[in-house]
C-alpha cells in the first residue's frame, strides 16, 4: 500500500498511529498518512468511516487520543494554542456547507480573516485581494450578496475563496461536492485542481464521491472503520479485486 | 426507566445540575479571563450595543409606560382612601427605581436578548460557523462571547434608566387623569422621596442582570449540539434560565441592601 507521498521531499503532512474513540467506539484506528508538497490526496470511505474525524483532528477541532500529526514540521497535538493558531493560518478548511458567516455579506466574509491576521492591509489592497479571489472562484459579482442568496455551489466557491484569502499551504476539503449536481461538482473539482496548480497547495480531500476522487486525486487512501485499508492511484485501485474497494469504483 | 438508568444513584438529577453549574462556572471564568485580554473587538462591541440597546428601546418603552400607568392607577384609590394621595408620585418613583424598573426591564431583555443570543450562537454552532472561525485562527469565544456579554452589561443598565424615566412620566399622565398637576411639581414630589440608597443598588443590580442575560445566552448557544431543533431548545433554555437568575440576583441584592 502506498502511504508515502509521490515526492521524496519532507511531506507537508505526516500522520502516524492516529487513534480516536467516541463513546467507547473506535472512530480512527492507527491511521498513518503523508501528503507531499502540491499533492492532492483523497480520503475515500463510506459515511461513518471516520473521514470527518480525521480532518477535524488535523486542525484540532477534535483532540486525538493517540498518535502524532505533523503539519509543516510541527506536531499539532503537542503545540500550545498560540502556536496552533499560527499554524492554522497556513491551513485552509472548506466545510461541507461552506460555513459562511450568515450575518455578513460575501465581501465581509472574505475580508474577515484578513481583518484579523493582516491588520496592516489598507482598504484598497484588501478590496483588490477580494476581487482577485472572487475572480479565481468564478464569482466576480458576488461581493454584495448575503450567504442566504447563494446556491449550494456558490456557497462552496465563496467558502473556498475565504480560505484562500490567507494563501494557505495546505487545504482540507470536507466533502466538497456533497449535495451538488454533476455539473456544479465538476466545476468545484476543477477549482480544486486550479488552486493546486496555481498556488502549489497540498490538499486533503474527504469524499465518498468517486467522480471527485477520479478528477482531483494524485493518490487515493481508502478508509474503512477508522483504518486505512488501501492506497494508490485511481487506476491502481480501480483494478483491485477486493469486493469492498470495487463497490466504490463500480 | 431503562436498565442503565436504574443503576444510577438516587441523587442523579443533582449530579446533572452540578455538572451544568461546573461547566457554566468554567464558561464564566473564561469570559472574565478573555475580557481583559487583547485584541479588543471595538467594532463588534459597538454593533452588539446597538443590537441590544437600540433594538430593545421600543419594547422596553412600551412595557415601562404601561408599568408606570398601571401602578399609579391601581395605587391611587388606596392612597386616596387614607388621604395620602400626595405621596403617590414619591411611592411610584421609589418602587419603580428600586425594584420594578430593573426587574421588569431585565426580564423583558432576557426574553428578547438572551434568546436572540442563544439562537444566534446556536445556529452558528450547528452550521459550523464557529468551527470555521476557530480554524481560521480567530478565537470565537473572544469574538462572539466577550463582545456580547460586555454589550449587555453596558446596555441593560442604560435601558433600566430609560425605563425608569418612561415609567415615571407615564405615572404623571395617569395621575393627571383624575387630578391636575404640572410635570415640574410631579417630578419634584417624586424625586424628593428618592435617596442614593434607592438608586445605587438599582444600578448595581442592573449591571449584574446585564451580565447574566449575556453570559447565559452565550453559554446556551455555545452548548448546542446536534441539529436545528437544539437551537430552539437553547433559545428557550436561555430565556428561562436568565429570567430565573434575574430573580435570584434580585433577591441577593435586596438582602445585601437590607443589611446595609
Amino acid at each position: 500500500m502506498k502511504m508515502e507521498p509521490i515526492e521524496t521531499v519532507e511531506p507537508v503532512v505526516r500522520i502516524q498511529g492516529l487513534n480516536k474513540t467516541y463513546n467507547g467506539q473506535k472512530v480512527l484506528n492507527g491511521v498513518d498518512l503523508c501528503i507531499g508538497k502540491a499533492e492532492n490526496v483523497v480520503v475515500l470511505g463510506k459515511s461513518g468511516s471516520g473521514k470527518s474525524t480525521l480532518i477535524k483532528c488535523m486542525v484540532r477541532l477534535s483532540e486525538p487520543d493517540e498518535g502524532s500529526i505533523s503539519i509543516m514540521g510541527k506536531d499539532i497535538v503537542k503545540i500550545n494554542y498560540q502556536e496552533l493558531n499560527a499554524l492554522r493560518v497556513k491551513i485552509g478548511f472548506l466545510f461541507q456547507n461552506g460555513a459562511l458567516y450568515d450575518s455578513m455579506n460575501v465581501h465581509d466574509n472574505l475580508a474577515f480573516p484578513l481583518r484579523h491576521h493582516r491588520k496592516h492591509l489598507g482598504k484598497e489592497k484588501l478590496n483588490a485581494m477580494i476581487s482577485e479571489v472572487l475572480e479565481n472562484v468564478g464569482l466576480p459579482e458576488a461581493g454584495n450578496k448575503m450567504p442566504a442568496e447563494l446556491s449550494g455551489g456558490m456557497s462552496k466557491r465563496i467558502g473556498l475563496a475565504r480560505t484562500l484569502m490567507l494563501k494557505p499551504s495546505l487545504m482540507l476539503y470536507d466533502e466538497p461536492t456533497s449535495g451538488l449536481d454533476t455539473a456544479t461538482s465538476k466545476e468545484i473539482n476543477q477549482l480544486i485542481l486550479d488552486m493546486q496548480r496555481k498556488y502549489q497547495i497540498s490538499s486533503l480531500i474527504i469524499t465518498h464521491d468517486i467522480a471527485c476522487a477520479k478528477m482531483t486525486a494524485d493518490r487515493i487512501v481508502m478508509l474503512r472503520d477508522g483504518a486505512i485499508v488501501a492506497a494508490g492511484t485511481y487506476d491502481e485501485l480501480n483494478k483491485s479485486n477486493d469486493e469492498w474497494i470495487k463497490s466504490f469504483f463500480n | 426507566m431503562t436498565t442503565a438508568d436504574s443503576s444510577l444513584p438516587a441523587w442523579f438529577p443533582l449530579k446533572k445540575a452540578s455538572q451544568h453549574a461546573g461547566e457554566f462556572s468554567l464558561f464564566f471564568f473564561r469570559f472574565l479571563k478573555e475580557a481583559v485580554r487583547p485584541p479588543f473587538e471595538g467594532r463588534v462591541f459597538l454593533q452588539q450595543c446597538f443590537k441590544v440597546g437600540n433594538k430593545s428601546l421600543g419594547l422596553v418603552a412600551i412595557t415601562a409606560f404601561i408599568m408606570g400607568l398601571v401602578l399609579t392607577l391601581q395605587t391611587r384609590p388606596s392612597l386616596a382612601g387614607f388621604g395620602a394621595e400626595s405621596l403617590l408620585p414619591g411611592m411610584v418613583c421609589v418602587s419603580v427605581i428600586r425594584e420594578i424598573g430593573p426587574v421588569i426591564t431585565a426580564v423583558i431583555c432576557a426574553g428578547k436578548i438572551s434568546s436572540r443570543i442563544g439562537a444566534e450562537l446556536g445556529s452558528m454552532k450547528v452550521t459550523e460557523q464557529i468551527d470555521a472561525m476557530e480554524v481560521s485562527a480567530i478565537n470565537p469565544f473572544h469574538y462572539l462571547v466577550v463582545t456580547r456579554v460586555l454589550a449587555t452589561t453596558c446596555m441593560v443598565p442604560l435601558l433600566v434608566i430609560f425605563a425608569d424615566a418612561i415609567s415615571i412620566f407615564s405615572s404623571f399622565l395617569a395621575y393627571n387623569i383624575h387630578g391636575d398637576i404640572t410635570i415640574t411639581r410631579f417630578f419634584d414630589m417624586a424625586l424628593s422621596k428618592l435617596e442614593w440608597i434607592d438608586i445605587f443598588p438599582s444600578i448595581i443590580k442592573s449591571i449584574f442582570f446585564g451580565t447574566a442575560i449575556g453570559i447565559i445566552g452565550c453559554y446556551k448557544g455555545f452548548r448546542v449540539a446536534g441539529g436545528t431543533a437544539s437551537v430552539g431548545t437553547a433559545a428557550n433554555a436561555a430565556v428561562v434560565t436568565a429570567s430565573l437568575v434575574i430573580f435570584f440576583i434580585d433577591m441577593i441584592v435586596v438582602q445585601i441592601t437590607d443589611i446595609l
